[in-house]
Parts: C-alpha cells; structure tokens; sequence
C-alpha cells in the first residue's frame, strides 16, 4: 500500500506566533491518506481542519515535523515548485468561496484551465462539463456579486475540479448548500473519485458530508481524536 | 504573458469606474503633452517660415565686417557688388540689401535707427517693397508695426533723419512712411526703415555698393567670395532653435508635473490592491500562480491603463490635435511684448515620432510606477492574503 499513500504527515507541528509567545494550532499530527480516498477532517471550531489543509496544499509550511504530498515534502519544496503542485494536483474549494469578483462565473472556472494552457474548444468543453456537475450551466455571464451564496460555492467547486485535479481539498464546501444541492455535488465529487481516483479531503462539521465520508478523522485542539474508516 | 493580458484586461474592464477614472487622467496627459510639444515644433516651424519669407531668404552673403548686433560695424560693412553675383543679381535670383546706421527724429526726439536700401522690385522677401517703387518728391519708406508704434509714425506721416555718408559727412532728409507691414520677425520689425536701394547708395555716396546679399533659392554649394562670408538658412535659422531649445526645456517641467498627476493616480490605485485585492492574490497562489507571476499581472494591469489610455486618446484626442492643427492656438496675451519670433496664432505641427514618443514613455514610466507596489503584493504569505486580515 505503501506507493499508493498520496499523503503522509509525519509529527506535524505548526504553531503560530501570538504576540511573544506561541499558539498551537496542530500538535502532532500523523496520518496517511492513499490515493482515491474520500476522507473528512471533522472538529470544533479552531480545531486546526484549515490549517492542515493548507499545509496539505502546500499554502503553508509545518514548523515542524513532515509532510508529503505526491512524492514532494511540503516543508523543503521552493515557491516556484509548490505553484506548480497546486497548478497541476491540486484543486482548494475555500470557506469563504475566494471567488475573482469582477470575472464572470466562466471566467473564474476557466482560471486554473488558462494556466495549464488548455486550448479555447478544449477549455470550453471542460468548463460547460464542471459547471453541469453543479448545475450552474444557466448562469455562466454571472459575475460573484449577482449570485446567491449556494451559486458562489457551487462556482468554486466547479473551478477546483474543472482540471480533474488528483486532489480536492475542500474547506466547509457545503456550508451554504441546500440539502438537494449538497446531495448533487457530493454525488458528483463521489462520482470524479471513483471514474477518476480523485482524492478527496474535506474540512467540515456539515452532517451531510459526514454520511458521504468513506474515512472520518476527528481532530481536536490540534490532535487527532478519532480516525474512522467505513 | 499572454495569460497575464487576458486576466489583466478583465481584471481593468471589471473594475469599472476606478479603470476609467485612472485611463481618463493618463490620456489627458497623453493628449495634452501632444499638443504642447506640437505648439513648440509649429512655432519653431512658424518662426522659420517667417525668417525665411521675411528676412533671410534661401540663405545669404555678408560682408566680412557686417555684425547684426553691433550697428557699429556698419559703416565699414560695405563693397562693391562682386562680378560673380551680378548675373543672379539681374535676374532677380540674388538681392542686394545696403544697411547703414542712421538716426530719426520722431516727435523731435533722436532716437537711433537702421536704414535699410532694398531694391523695389525684389520678389524675394515678403516685404512690401512695391510700395516704395513710387514717383515723389521725399523719399518713401516702409516700416514694422512694433518700429511705428515706438515712434508713433504712421502710414503717410513725413520724419526727417539723419546719417553720415562714406566719408563720415553728416547729412538729413525728410522721409515719407507709404507703409506699415505686420510680420513676426522681431529684427525686421524693430529700428529697421526700409527705402530704396539706389537712394540710400546715393544718399551715403556708396554707388554699387552692398552689405547684404540674400538669395532667393537655397543652393547647397555656393563658391566662396573674397570679403563676402557665406550665411547658409541653417546658419541663420540657428537662433530659432537655441531659442526653442530653452522654451523646450522650460516646458518639460509642465510635462514633468502632468506625468506625475497620472502617476500618482496609478500609484495609488496599485497601493490599495495590496489591501483591497489581497484574498484574489491569494486565490491566484492557491490556483497555482507564482509570486513572479503575481508581480507580472500586476504590473501588466498598470501597464493596461496607458494602452487604454493611449486608445481613449485617440478617440477624442485625434480630432481635437487636428482642430488645433487647423485653427490654431491664439495666445492670450500680445504676442509683440514676448520680443521674439512669436507669431500671436500658433500652429501645432505633430510629427510621427512626436507621438511614439510620448506613448512610449508614458507606457515605460506606468509600467516602472505598477512594479513597485506589485512587488510588495507578491510578498504576502498566501494563506494570510487568503483570508484577507493583512491591514
Ligand atoms: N495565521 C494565524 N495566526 C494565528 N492564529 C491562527 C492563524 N491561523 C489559524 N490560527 C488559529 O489556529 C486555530 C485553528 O485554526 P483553523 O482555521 O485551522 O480552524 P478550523 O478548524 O478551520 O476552524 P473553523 O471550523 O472555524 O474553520 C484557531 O484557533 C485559529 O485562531
Ligand atoms: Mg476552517
């Protein structure tokens, strides 16, 4: 199994500097996950979920201990090597949408299609594809603004597997969905995960993912609680 | 790069107002740093024109001794008209002009003065000679307007004036002003009193004789005459251009001020991105972006505004530079009191190169200006931008 793992952390530490002294966000955190996984990171509130995930996603570095990602330690890749991870792996469904506000709902899809230099037909094809899997295909000259919160986290959904990432990390992707819309998505996301191997990790306290999750990891105050495989 | 335009122009068209407001003030100096620099290129082409039709014809001989600015000089800056120009001289291709220092007494004041002999016929100079081709009893001469307002002389008022002829004997008359002529050239226009040429040879008992010979077409080789000096157009034109060169000079300063309005707005535009902006530059790390390539669309953006603005100029610029071109620039104040080749209606003359230049500095200092703070943008820690908390 061991060169399936697609993720490994290995005593992972990051605190973050509060005034003189420290806060430890993550306190030892070891786990892996293997390729096509569909796995949830559950906690509190400031129970560390984001804060792994980004350093998951290379946003960020332990301060200390290990991680690996797809055969690259995130603590010892360059800058330039870790855009072009998240370029190429890696697809982040954020809390707060992080949507290009003045680009219209096509245009952000297009963003991460653009920057792997996809051609118009090809980037067209893809992007009509993702934006189907959120149901979305009637508001493509939307701007953010004109949209609902549900239409906005739908839209980043759509933009991070538009590419058919080999990992979506996905931060609370549901929190402002409706029940039918959450059923829709997360059928699709099940549905890239087992056509594509895609691997998926979530962040989230939302019971309708939870039921989704093939694995369950319960963090608290920075430590994995509980680690739940279906 | 290519990437980096797409995104820069939706990021600029999507921004609305504050895109337009910045496109706005940087083609105002676009078309504003035009016009003034094609004023200066008119009036250099104006001042010319005029000292070419005026003064100085295709080019001219002096005499050895003669020096413009010292009156002095002329009365041993005189000779006999020499064999090789004669025939030009007959076929009107070639102007002699005598210049002697004389005085005038205006309102019984004694004021000095230079008399000019000028053939009546000449066809070379704008001067309107043909009113001193008349059959009176005084003698007829003509006049600038700036010299008839000093001495409040006009048309048809009679003066007397006063010289020494060759042999430094003192001698006066009555003249007859028949005109008074408008022309920009300060030094036709200032204590000149054009007569006719055979008048003044008698008058100074200089038969034949010449200062000054003016050329009607300018041809590049013309034989060296002993006791004559060779003055070529560009020779004489080249007060002209010292003249421009300071007034350039002194305008660069208003272009200087101009580009640092529309810098300024630019500026700060790309310094509030770095508040403003901070969770998209932290979606584009996220999608993959490099630091490099956040620096390079923001400075692309700022770039963007001076192309903009180089096309919102064209829009309105282009008619209005061609409008100027056609009526003018009529200067608020009387052009006579600057005391130089200044005509009072300008016209901007542009040139090809005029407005490439322009464009490019304006796109060069835009793109220096964005650099800067997109550096600093690229500096964030992603994941801080991401949630947007840096103050
Ligand atoms: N840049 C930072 N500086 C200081 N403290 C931070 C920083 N980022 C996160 N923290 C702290 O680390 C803890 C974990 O934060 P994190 O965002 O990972 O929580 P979370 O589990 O995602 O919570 P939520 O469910 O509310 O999103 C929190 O207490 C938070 O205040
Ligand atoms: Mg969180």
């Amino acid at each position: 199994m061991e060169n399936t793992s697609i993720i490994q952390t290995k005593e992972l530490v990051k605190k973050f500097p509060i005034g003189k002294s420290f806060f430890t966000a993550l306190n030892g955190i070891n786990l892996s996950f293997d390729k096509g996984e569909f796995a949830g990171l559950i906690g509190p509130s400031g129970s560390g979920k984001t804060t792994l995930l980004n350093i998951i996603g290379s946003l960020d570095t332990p301060t200390s201990g290990d991680v690996t990602v797809l055969g690259h330690s995130v603590g010892k890749l360059s800058a330039k090597q870790a855009a072009r991870l998240r370029k190429e792996q890696f697809g982040f469904i954020f809390q707060s949408y992080n949507l290009l506000a003045v680009h219209n709902v096509y245009e952000n899809v297009e963003f991460p299609l653009l920057l792997l230099k996809y051609n118009a037909n090809e980037r067209k094809k893809m992007i009509m594809d993702a934006l189907s899997w959120v149901g979305l295909t009637d508001k493509i000259k939307s701007k953010p603004p004109q949209l609902s919160g549900g239409e906005c986290q739908r839209v980043a959904i759509a933009r991070a597997m538009v590419k058919r990432p080999s990992l979506v990390l996905a931060d609370e992707p549901t929190a402002n969905l409706d029940a039918v819309n959450s059923h829709n998505i997360l059928q699709t996301m099940l549905k890239l995960n087992e056509e594509l191997k895609t691997t998926f990790l979530f962040a989230t306290h939302d019971e309708k993912v939870i039921n989704y999750l093939k694995r369950k990891i319960y963090l608290l105050d920075g430590k994995v609680d509980k680690d739940v495989i279906k | 790069m290519k990437i980096a335009l797409k995104l820069a122009y939706r990021n600029l068209l999507g921004a609305g107002l504050r895109t337009w407001l910045n496109v706005i003030v940087l083609s105002f100096s676009f078309v504003i740093i035009i016009w003034m620099k094609g004023i200066i290129i008119g009036w250099d082409y104006q001042a010319k024109t005029d000292m070419t039709n005026w003064e100085i014809g295709g080019g001219q001989y002096w005499h050895e001794n003669y020096d413009p600015f010292d009156p002095f000089t002329f009365a041993e800056s005189h000779g006999t008209i020499p064999e090789p120009l004669k025939k030009e001289i007959a076929l009107g291709e070639t102007e002699p002009t005598l210049i002697v220092s004389g005085h005038i007494y205006p309102q019984g004041r004694m004021i000095p003065i230079t008399l000019v002999g000028i053939n009546p016929e000449q066809k070379i100079l704008k001067l309107p000679t043909h009113m001193l081709d008349t059959q009176i009893t005084t003698i007829p001469a003509i006049i600038g307007l700036s010299s008839s307002r000093n001495f409040k002389l006009g048309k048809g008022d009679n003066v007397s004036i006063r010289w020494r002829d060759v042999n430094g004997m003192f001698d006066a008359t009555e003249i007859l002003i028949t005109d008074v002529f408008n022309c920009n050239v300060p030094s036709v226009e200032n204590g000149k009193i054009f007569m006719p040429l055979k008048k003044l040879q008698e008058m100074v008992v200089m038969e034949n004789e010449a200062t000054i010979f003016t050329f009607k077409n300018e041809k590049t080789e013309r034989e060296a005459i002993e006791g004559w000096t060779l003055k070529t157009k560009e020779d004489l034109t080249k007060s002209v251009d010292d003249l421009i060169k300071t007034k350039n000079a002194g305008q660069s300063v208003l272009y200087a001020v101009l580009l640092f309005l529309a810098m300024l707005a630019i500026f700060d535009t790309q310094v509030l991105s770095i508040f403003r902006r901070q969770k998209e530059i932290g979606t584009y790390v996220a999608l993959g972006y490099t630091r490099r390539e956040v620096v390079v669309l923001f400075t692309v953006e700022g770039a963007m505004y001076s192309i903009l603005a180089a096309i919102t100029s064209a829009i309105y610029g282009i008619p209005f530079l061609i409008w100027q071109a056609n009526v003018g620039w009529t200067m608020p104040i009387d052009s006579s009191e600057f005391g130089m080749a200044i005509a009072q209606t300008l016209y901007p003359v542009y040139s090809a190169g005029l407005i490439i230049t322009t464009v490019v500095i304006i796109v060069i200092v835009t793109t220096v200006v964005s650099y800067w703070p997109a550096k600093k943008i690229a500096k964030m820690n992603p994941t801080e931008a991401l949630r947007g908390k840096i103050q």
